[in-house]
């Protein structure tokens, strides 16, 4: 494909301090790195990284890049502050059944108020063992919808993950007579009708905020004259074409923690390893098996919001460059970004973390940062903080290993150095080079994919039912922009159920593959 | 903290009584003391498979449907409702059941913690029939059992309760307030709500934990093993918990059972069903259930002593260690710790 001229890649993580990008060649290896300031805008500081690599690049290698990858943080930032969200009309099939709970109890009245064009619970739905719990009825539908002001709706169905046909018939209902975009549930989340309504109905309220970033993401390379092809993160560490970004807004939730563990396993060449993505003021802890990261068996939160999405097991601990020393004891707050200005070592009069480690012999590659004269005494408090520092993220490593020794710990991020070279249970830890842009390089390099979680007999048929569970998740994947000839199952999970009449088993599957050349 | 790490998720539970209390208002807190001897006490509980009820919730109709069941089978209406197990998910949902059907809610239970049976309950241990048995679904169906004994009971009302999607409401031991005395576990609502209180914005939650179930501080330490498997509808497994801090060198090991049954250390065994064990996580003191139990976590053991009731012959026989397969003789918690 090089002779056609489009073999680099750009990668671009927009985090919540720092918006970093990086140029990726046909060999893999990172040619250009960039830090820029995450903008009030967000889409400033794409721009502005955009530029950075363009301009180290020179001129005449716009042509070359044949795709870019955009991993950011807008859609999680639209439900935290409750800004650009859509108006959703909340519809669930399922009555008579689950009217002790009605859409969005629980939520936080501020978002529930942005949100919420209005709730219905009506007939639909299905039972466990397939049955329907009641007929669609389109009128009881059209009285819920008409005249109503939504933005999108939301329509969840009782077990739709096992069988999703009301929700597919009611979402044709609705945007052929209605016109509306829909989310319907089991494109969103798993079993747990709450936490995937939630999901579902989050997902619609960002379909503006996803209609922003994607034109802004188009406009920007317009703008520069890349005919790249682009593409977001989410949460998985695998990348979506905009088109599908388009119907799936909240799933790029959580695609930077899922992205830092991508890149540093591409980064070290180790598919297996705990990950420690040390920052300025928190350190992040996940676990990577089989080059991706380990998935939340937990219900995840998102803006006071319960749901089930698969997020990246992620544990933060107060540990970073800028956490502030007090006496022997340190955190949890942090002077953060004026670290440059505050600390001792860069003449400041906050003893931070950094400094702790500076005592202690610790610094990053090729820096000369000295602490000057201090007392003994001080130098002895230093030392008693970093070793309480080396405790905590002991403890913090031994609770991700979940018990297995004996992997190597895979050090990134601005505030690496921190750590200790041993750690307890972990054979080694290893710094990789361009660690500090390792979220970048995860979404430069990350696989297209896709994923199934239903309810199966567990009967006899069940072999050719976990075939068709694998084949559409293959499919899903290659309509995610993944090759078809290069996808393959990377998780499949199957846990038999209880109480049921016939047995019956949960089955979750994953595939994924590089993107379609 | 009662559901002794089983008893379900209370989360959808708590929704439904926020809610229900939010449109109907506060619901009264009776003592049995307080109802006429002859006013009609509604045990209730949800049955069914964990799996059907995060994704089947309730239908508010269930708990009416009862009711009216029973006005019609005894010739007048219930006066209060009664929770039939304290721990878990059956034991916050009584409050929307309560607040649906415009009813006081008794401040009783007929565990005082959970259990996996439906026969271990204290009206059978107090030696009342199990002949009636009133089910209703989320379709709206109602099904009236009048079974010969309690095994009868139980399998036809698990017939009903797969036949009806894995999910339904019980009411069993429809009973009045006379006939309830001494066949209920008293106080338990009290006693649920004393526990919240104690423990929440508490500086040191697990010492305020402790204190308040007056309760033995079995191990502080480590999860370090978690062996679990499902059989029969039910998660059996071990949990091992290696002391830290002043606990450090000892181990404690937890025979689960849906719910944690025995507490052995070095071949002691330092607590026993129907005793209540309870692990908790030693730095906010929120109960963690057995599903939930994890490698790495911090957490900390603690069991107290179980209702008089269970402490009986045939509360034993109902519940004790042998009613759960384990070859051993009850000896409450209390002496274990002195012993």
């Amino acid at each position: 494909m090089a002779e056609r001229g489009t073999d680099l890649r750009i990668g671009v993580d927009v985090g919540g301090t720092n918006t970093d990008a990086v140029v990726l060649g046909a060999d893999d290896r990172v040619i250009v790195k960039v830090k820029r300031p995450t903008s009030r805008d967000v889409t400033g500081g794409l721009r502005a990284a955009l530029d950075a690599v363009l301009g180290e690049l020179g001129p005449g290698a716009h042509g070359r890049v044949g795709r870019v990858m955009l991993g950011t943080t807008h859609a999680t930032n639209a439900v935290l502050e409750r800004a650009n969200l859509g108006r959703v009309a909340v519809l669930r099939l399922g009555a008579p059944a689950t009217t002790a709970v009605p859409p969005l109890s629980g939520w936080p009245a501020d978002l529930r108020g942005v949100v919420s064009a209005g709730e219905a619970v009506v007939p639909g739905g299905h039972y466990v063992d397939g049955r329907e719990i009641g007929r669609i009825d389109p009128g009881a539908i059209r009285r819920f919808l008409d005249g109503m002001e939504a933005d999108a709706v939301a329509v969840t169905a009782v077990f739709s993950p096992a069988t999703a046909d009301h929700e597919r018939a009611v979402e044709e209902l609705i945007r052929s007579e209605y016109g509306l975009p829909v989310s319907v549930s089991h494109e969103v989340g798993s079993l747990g009708l709450l936490e995937r309504e939630n999901a579902t109905v989050l997902n619609a309220a960002l379909y503006g905020v996803a209609g922003h970033v994607t034109g802004a993401l188009t406009a920007a390379l317009a703008e520069r004259g890349l005919a790249a092809t682009p593409y977001l993160a989410q949460n998985d560490g695998t990348l979506m074409t905009l088109e599908h970004a388009a119907r799936l807004p909240v799933s790029t939730i959580g695609s930077g923690p899922a992205n830092s563990l991508r890149g540093a396993a591409f980064l070290s060449g180790v598919p297996d390893a705990i990950v420690a993505d040390v920052g300025g003021t928190s350190t992040d802890l996940g676990v990577l098996t089989g080059g991706f990261p380990r998935e939340s068996s937990a219900a995840v939160e998102i803006g006071g919001v319960l749901t089930n999405f698969r997020m990246p097991d992620i544990l933060a601990i107060a540990l970073g460059g800028g956490t502030i020393v007090r006496g022997t004891r340190f955190g949890p707050d942090s002077v953060g970004y004026r670290i440059t200005r505050e600390a001792l070592v860069f003449g400041g009069g906050t003893a931070t973390l950094t400094d702790a480690a500076v005592a202690a012999g610790r610094r990053p590659p090729g820096v000369q940062w000295d602490l000057g004269d201090i007392s003994e005494d001080f130098r002895n408090t230093l030392q008693r903080v970093i070793t309480a520092a080396d405790e905590l993220a002991a403890d913090a490593v031994d609770r991700m290993a979940l018990g297995r020794a004996g992997r190597p710990l895979v050090a990134v991020g601005g505030g690496a150095f921190l750590l200790p070279q041993r750690i307890p249970g972990v054979s080694r830890v290893i710094h990789p080079e361009h660690a500090e842009v390792a979220n970048a390089v995860g979404a430069a390099i990350a696989l297209a994919s896709g994923r199934v979680d239903t309810i199966m007999p567990a009967g006899e048929s069940r072999t050719e039912a976990i075939e068709r569970v694998k084949q559409e998740a293959a499919a899903r994947a290659v309509a995610a922009g993944a090759d078809p000839d290069r996808v393959r199952i990377v998780d499949l999970l199957e846990v038999p159920l209880s109480y049921l009449a016939e047995p019956a088993v949960r089955i979750h599957a994953k595939a994924a593959g590089p993107l379609t050349r | 903290m009662l559901g002794t790490g089983g008893g379900g998720g209370v989360r959808a539970g708590s929704l439904a009584a926020a809610r229900a209390v939010g449109e109907h208002g506060p619901v009264p807190l009776v003592r049995l003391a307080e109802l006429s001897p002859d006013a009609l006490v509604l045990p209730l509980s949800g049955i069914g498979a964990p799996t059907v009820s995060h994704e089947m919730i309730h239908s508010e109709d269930e708990p009416k449907r009862v009711a009216e069941e029973v006005e019609r089978l005894f010739g007048r209406p219930p006066a209060a409702v009664m929770s039939s197990e304290i721990g878990g998910s059956n034991g916050v949902q009584p409050v929307a059941w309560a607040a649906w059907l415009g009813l006081p809610l008794l401040d009783a239970d007929g565990m005082g913690r959970a259990f996996p049976e439906v026969q271990m309950v204290s009206m059978h241990v107090a030696g009342l029939p199990a002949d009636l048995v009133i089910m209703s679904d989320v379709a709206g169906n109602v099904v009236t059992i009048r079974p010969v004994d309690g095994l009868w009971s139980e399998r036809l009302a698990r017939a009903v309760c797969v036949a009806a999607g894995s999910s339904a409401l019980m009411a069993d031991y429809v009973v009045t307030a006379e006939r309830a005395r001494g066949a209920v576990i008293e106080g338990t609502v009290t006693r649920a709500l004393e526990i919240g209180r104690a423990t929440e914005g508490a500086a040191d939650p697990l010492a305020a934990l402790a204190a308040e179930l007056g309760a033995v501080r079995l191990i502080t330490g480590k999860l370090t093993d978690v062996a679990r498997r499902t059989t029969g509808g039910f998660v059996r497994g071990t949990a091992t918990i290696e002391g830290t801090g002043d606990d450090r060198g000892r181990t404690l090991v937890l025979e689960l059972q849906n719910e944690n049954l025995v507490a052995v250390e070095d071949n002691q065994v330092r607590a026993m069903v129907p005793d209540l064990i309870s692990v908790v996580d030693t730095e906010t003191a929120a109960a963690v259930q057995t599903e939930d139990l994890r490698y790495g976590q911090r957490v900390t053991v603690l069991a107290w002593p179980c209702d008089p009731l269970w402490r009986t012959g045939k509360g034993l026989d109902t519940a004790g260690p042998r009613a759960f397969g384990y070859d051993l003789d009850y000896v409450p918690v209390e002496e274990l710790a002195h012993g």
